[in-house]
This record gives structure tokens, C-alpha cells and sequence, in this order.
């Protein structure tokens, strides 16, 4: 891009003067996977894993300044954190290159506890900030968190279009059912009858299914995981990250505090245990009505992936920059 | 499309906003189609892509401007054109963008309101939306071209205001000047004066994203750039991290205000014509002034000696200029298409009783005339002068 442009100026006649470009385009640097640490013997499972990977995970996070984090006991986003440090370095990006966008909510507090380039924005509107910063540096990886409320009720909008537009950004989606910051109110996808301090009475109103919305709107990566399936999780953020487009990953979360007291569903250990026995791993031949009957409803796993499609930048280079380049010269 | 410097054209409005914004170094667009103000939109579409810059169409107001703050956090120099509706729904990102010290530049191109309104005729009724559309107290700027040519040139300044002080800045023009189309004759780009934002030099760990500085100005880096910071709409402390703490809230608002007020020599901008001997002044702002400067050419024919100032930074007031003017002059006339929002702003300042000020109100989104001026000068010249000494008006 910055050759074509650099040539266009020097060509340029008329109004427009030599301009500054935006600045070029580093080549993203290989990725190099690292190699998993030899395990200790005599010790093996995840307490060895976590051990190995301690201090990469505190690289990440702003230990000093911002912890301890803000959420609950028992929230599922201190998992989601975790796993998406994990991830982060699992894909060895380097902390310049890495921006974290959010909306408001609790969800909305995760990049202030990340040591990388974090915006926080107004409530429903993260994709959109995401939209114009991908588009000026396509080089950097964007990745926004938004909770269920910021996603699908204010920024449902943004959401589809984003979806739509299929820009290189990866979009985690927290579903914890709930309004958990203002306390308690029902959201989108509130399963009807739950109840919320807005439905004292249980909910009225039929729930979205993001994944079947996103997969509606176009997306060219879709997938699942809960915060119960913690390794499942960290490896779909990996993929949903590595992904040319835009990428959806709902992780399904829990708010014990408001949406396990008002339904009375025990604690977050009981939630988690509920998103065990609710969960159905998805593969082609999965029978998703007969799980559903035996009350699996929550499909995990990657449930739409689309490679032949082109990504947005990609496109506006090939489709749109180079023909007026040609026109021009 | 090729513009020839030096050489004269025949242009609109919104065309001669689009070349300003390309000479201003704007490489980023993004913006929602709005009548009166497309065309902006249109011709940003075959442009950025020649020069390096990126051109989207977003899904409503809300997102352009989102994505307008995003690419400026990335470093591009961006903005956003809408009219009245539009910019309501922008509200929002302009609060953003003023507490999180983004530049961005929005062109509203007004249009009659409230509501959809009247979207293809003019009004200047979103003068007070652009100072106090957003909640809470934020520094606004805001500049009225009253003509193409000025169009180009305060889209220019506009751009180097924002990135200057780091705000968002709104560009007010209407209908008229939009789609008005008169002979220009365009400066070569290399002679236009362009600021750039100031890139930090410190270390990353002594960078600060919001420093406390007196006047408001601050170097700036952008994502991707090394410097690893936080931007967030909540009040924040110098680092950009979300604090409650009083003496930091107080001192970041103190902040944004300062850059309204301690600023005056690069936010006051104001045409006199015929001022220096004037008795009465008709205050006039965007494209009402062309017919205020030409109402006090017929005056001065009557032997009235009457003199226009126009703000061309509206927003913040032009307090000094405005305050002389009000002390020599007997009474002063503001003709406007709203129901008196600049008026309101000139009784502020008129402390002294004997000041007489008067409105010209029209609402009817038909383009306030020379002749209409002339007239309430001459009817409130008449009372002024029969209640004096049974003067006599030549007309």
C-alpha cells in the first residue's frame, strides 16, 4: 500500500501536494510457535502448566498498577483474562502490535488490566472504534470485548454490520445472561422465564442466539466455548485470533451475584457444573435437536468457518485502491 | 478530480470542504449518506483511496464518528461530514472525543430542524447543539464559513485546531454555502499552513497520554506506535486509568476547560467590515453575513454608519471582540435563521443596561436578505432617533 501511495503523490498533478502517507505498514513478524515446556517429572496436568506459563501471563497484565481487578469472587472474567493471556502469547504477538478495544460493563473493564494498546469505549460502540483503527493499521491485531448487553442490545447494530464488513477483527462476545454492572436487569439474551431486577417475574421476551445471529449476518468465523471448558476456550480465542476476518467467539460466562441470586441457580461452582452438563460439542453430525431434547442446548466448539472469504482491507486494497491508482496515473 | 491551484474554479461548499480536508492531511473518512452534506461523503470515496487513505461507509452517525476516533487513535488525521439528525446522534463520540482528547473534525452541514426537519433548505439552528450538544461540561470549537472559499480555508484550520488542541472541532455550514456554488480561486497546497499532532520523544514508561499542562497541549502517540496507554471515557488520571479520586477528577475537567480559555489568541477569529466608526453593528454569522455585509454597504449609501463583525470561530464566543464592539456601538443587530442563539450570547456580555441589542428571527428557512437587514436598522434607527431629537433618515 504505501508504494502504491507514495507513487500516487509523486505523480500527483493539480491540488493535491506531495502528502504525508500514513506510516508504512511493518511486515508482521513470522510467528513462531513456541515449543511446549518439557514437563516435570512426576508432575503433570494443568498445575505444571501453569507454572511454566506464570510469568509470560504477568508480562501481559498490568500487575503493578491496576490489580487487584475489579470483578466479583467466582466471575467468570478473571477465566477469560486468564485464558486470553494465555492466548496471546500461545500466538507470540508482541504487546505493540496487540490493540484490546471494549464497550462498558464488567466485560468492558478487561483492558485496563492488559499491558498493551487498550481503548475502552462508549457503551455498544467498541466494533466501530475497532472498524477505524484496523482500517488505518491493518497491521495491528484488534480484538474486542464486548459483554451480551453491549453487543446485542446497544451495539447489535454495529454488531451485524461489523459481521457484515467481515474486517480483520476478532469480536469475544460475554455472555453472562445479564446486566451484571447496573445490577441485575435482564438482556438479550436472558433465557425467557429467567428472571432479572427489569423481569421480577421472569422474562417475556424471546433470547438471541449469537452464534445463529452472527452466522446470519455473515461471519466468516464463528464458534463457542464456556468459561468451564477453560482449555477450549483458550485454544478458540487462538483461532478466532489467526483468523483472516472477522471472527466471533461467545464465551459463555457466569454472574452469580445477580443472575444466580435472582434464579436462584447456587454458586458459581453449580453454574459451571450446569455449563458442563448443558454443553454438546459441535461436529457436523452432532443432531443438534436431539441434544437440545436431552438438554444440551449449549453447542461448544468452532460452529461456522468460512476461509475462502476475503477480508475487508484486503479487499479495499485489491478492489478499490488499485483501480483508482490506475485511473489516476 | 483535478483542482488546479491559482487558477480560477467554480465550486460548491461541500466540494470545496472535501479539497480542504485532502490539503488539511485527512486520510481518513467515514461517514453515513445525509442531505445536505453527501456530496462530502461522494467525493471522499474517488479521493482517499488515490492519496493513500481509507474511505467507509458506516451502518448509522454513531459508528462514523466511532470509527472517525478510532482512526485518529491510529494516527490518521480523520473526520466525518453529517447535517442536523446526524449530528445529533454523533452527540455521543463528540463527548468521547472531548474527554479522551481525540482530534477529529465533523462538518455539520445545517439544515432545518427540529427533527428530520426540512432537510433540503437551511437554518443555523444547531449553533448551541455544537457548544452544548454532549453531556456534561467539555471545551467545544466550533467555525462558520460564510463563503466556498472560506469553506476550504476553516476546514484547514479546523483540522490544525483539532490536532492542536486535541478535540473535536465542528465546521458549521449550512445549506446555502453547501450547495452554493462561486468562482474560487484556490491557494497552492504548499502555501497552506498545516499542523501536525506532536509525536511524544520520552521514554514509553514516562509517557503520560494526558498530562497536566496549563494551556491543554500535549504531545500525543498513537496505537501501535510503542507506546502502550489507555483511553477510556471514564475521567481518568494523567496515565489515561479510570480514577474516582476528587483532586484527580477536578484537575482533568479543569483541564478540558482550559483549553476553551487559555487559548484566546488561537480560538478568537473575526472579520470587521466598516466597524471602526460604526454606530450600529450587525453581528452576523455564516451565510446570514453575506447578507449583512451587504445591508451595511446599502446603509452607509442612507449615511448610516453601520459596521458587521463576524465570529468566525463561533464556538468559543469571541468575548474581547465583541465587548469593544458593544462599547462604542449604539445598538447592535443579529440577524439569524434560528430563533436567537447567537443573540443570546451577545446579551450575555452586554452588562450595561443602555446596550440595545435586537434580533432579526427568521425561521422560515428562506435566506435572510440584504433588505430585510436594512429595513429593522432603519425601524430601529427611526425609534432610536425620534425618541432622541426627531431625527431624520434619509431614505
Amino acid at each position: 500500500m504505501s508504494e502504491t501511495a507514495s507513487e500516487s503523490n509523486n505523480r500527483g498533478t493539480g491540488i493535491l501536494p506531495v502528502l504525508p502517507v500514513l506510516p508504512e505498514r511493518p511486515e508482521s513478524p513470522a510467528r513462531v510457535v513456541p515449543e511446549e515446556p518439557p514437563l516435570q517429572a512426576g508432575l503433570t496436568g494443568p498445575a505444571v502448566r501453569f507454572m511454566d506459563r506464570r510469568p509470560g501471563v504477568y508480562s501481559w497484565l498490568r500487575v503493578k498498577k491496576k490489580f487487584p481487578h475489579m470483578w466479583c469472587p467466582g466471575c467468570g472474567l478473571g477465566a477469560i483474562l486468564g485464558a486470553f493471556t494465555r492466548a496471546l502469547i500461545h500466538q507470540n504477538y508482541s504487546k505493540d502490535e496487540v490493540v484490546v478495544v471494549s464497550g462498558i460493563g464488567c466485560t468492558g473493564r478487561i483492558p485496563v488490566y492488559l499491558d498493551c494498546n487498550t481503548l475502552h469505549t462508549t457503551h455498544g460502540r467498541a466494533l466501530t472504534f475497532a472498524t477505524g483503527i484496523k482500517l488505518v493499521k491493518p497491521h495491528l491485531k484488534v480484538i474486542v470485548f464486548m459483554g451480551d448487553g453491549d453487543a446485542l442490545a446497544i451495539g447489535g447494530n454495529h454488531f451485524i454490520h461489523a459481521c457484515r464488513r467481515n474486517l480483520g477483527v476478532s469480536a469475544i462476545v460475554v455472555n453472562n445472561s445479564i446486566y451484571g454492572m447496573t445490577g441485575g436487569q435482564v438482556s438479550p439474551t436472558t433465557p425467557s422465564g429467567k428472571r432479572g431486577t427489569t423481569a421480577p417475574l421472569g422474562n417475556i421476551e424471546q433470547p438471541f442466539d449469537t452464534c445463529a445471529l452472527a452466522i446470519g449476518a455473515g461471519a466468516s468465523f464463528v464458534a463457542r466455548a464456556t468459561v468451564y471448558h477453560y482449555n477450549l476456550m483458550e485454544k478458540l480465542m487462538c483461532q478466532a485470533m489467526s483468523h483472516e476476518g472477522f471472527s466471533v467467539l461467545e464465551i459463555v460466562s457466569n454472574c452469580q451475584t445477580f443472575f444466580g441470586r435472582l434464579n436462584k441457580s447456587g454458586s458459581h461452582i453449580d453454574m459451571l457444573k450446569q455449563m458442563r452438563d448443558r454443553a454438546a460439542t459441535y461436529s457436523p453430525t452432532l443432531d443438534v435437536a436431539k441434544a437440545r431434547s436431552e438438554g444440551k442446548d449449549l453447542v461448544v466448539g468452532v460452529l461456522k468457518q468460512d476461509d475462502g472469504r476475503k477480508e475487508y482491507c484486503a479487499l479495499y486494497e485489491e478492489e478499490v485502491v488499485r483501480p483508482s491508482m490506475a485511473g489516476k496515473g | 478530480m483535478d483542482v488546479q491551484p491559482g487558477k480560477p474554479l467554480l465550486l460548491s461548499g461541500n466540494e470545496a470542504v472535501a479539497y480542504g480536508a485532502l490539503v488539511a492531511g485527512a486520510r481518513f473518512y467515514a461517514g453515513y449518506p445525509i442531505t445536505p452534506s453527501t456530496e462530502i461523503a461522494e467525493i471522499m470515496a474517488v479521493e482517499q483511496p488515490k492519496v493513500g487513505g481509507k474511505f467507509i461507509q458506516m451502518e448509522d452517525e454513531i459508528a462514523s464518528l466511532g470509527a472517525v476516533i478510532g482512526a485518529s487513535l491510529a494516527g490518521a488525521k480523520a473526520f466525518t461530514a453529517t447535517s442536523g439528525p446526524g449530528f445529533s446522534l454523533m452527540q455521543e463520540h463528540i463527548g468521547f472525543a472531548a474527554m479522551a482528547e481525540v482530534p477529529c473534525v465533523v462538518v455539520n452541514v445545517m439544515r432545518g430542524g427540529p427533527s428530520t426537519g426540512l432537510p433540503t433548505k437551511t437554518s443555523q439552528a444547531d449553533i448551541m447543539q455544537a457548544k452544548y450538544g454532549s453531556h456534561g461540561d467539555y471545551p467545544s470549537i466550533a467555525l462558520m464559513p460564510n463563503s466556498v472559499l472560506e469553506c476550504f480555508a476553516l476546514t484547514v484550520k479546523a483540522f490544525n485546531l483539532s490536532e492542536k488542541f486535541r478535540l473535536p472541532v465542528t465546521l458549521l455550514s449550512d445549506e446555502v454555502i453547501g450547495h452554493m456554488r462561486e468562482k474560487v480561486v484556490l491557494p497552492a497546497p504548499e502555501t497552506v499552513e498545516v499542523v501536525d499532532r506532536v509525536a511524544p520523544t520520552v521514554p514509553p514508561d514516562w509517557y503520560q497520554h494526558y498530562p497536566a499542562t496549563s494551556t491543554g497541549i500535549a504531545p500525543m502517540a498513537s496505537f501501535g506506535m510503542g507506546y502502550r496507554f489507555h483511553v477510556t471515557g471514564l475521567t481518568h488520571d494523567p496515565y489515561g486509568f479510570p480514577t474516582e479520586r476528587p483532586d484527580e477528577i477536578e484537575s482533568l475537567l479543569q483541564k478540558l476547560k482550559n483549553k476553551e480559555i487559555h487559548n484566546p489568541k488561537d480560538l478568537t477569529m473575526v472579520e470587521e467590515y466598516m466597524l471602526k466608526d460604526a454606530d450600529i453593528c450587525i453581528l452576523a454569522v455564516g451565510s446570514v453575513a453575506r447578507s449583512a455585509r451587504q445591508a451595511v454597504k446599502m446603509l452607509r449609501r442612507y449615511n448610516i454608519r453601520a459596521g458587521l463583525l463576524r465570529p468566525q470561530i463561533v464556538w468559543p464566543f469571541p468575548k474581547i471582540p465583541v465587548e469593544e464592539m458593544l462599547e462604542h456601538v449604539q445598538f447592535v443587530l443579529v440577524p439569524e435563521m434560528n430563533v436567537g442563539q447567537v443573540r443570546k450570547e451577545v446579551e450575555r456580555l452586554a452588562k450595561d443596561p443602555r446596550h440595545n441589542i435586537r434580533g432579526l428571527n427568521v425561521m422560515n428557512s428562506v435566506m435572510i436578505t440584504a433588505e430585510q437587514i436594512v429595513e429593522r436598522v432603519l425601524a430601529m434607527e427611526l425609534k432610536t432617533k425620534g425618541a432622541r431629537k426627531g431625527g431624520r433618515v434619509h431614505v
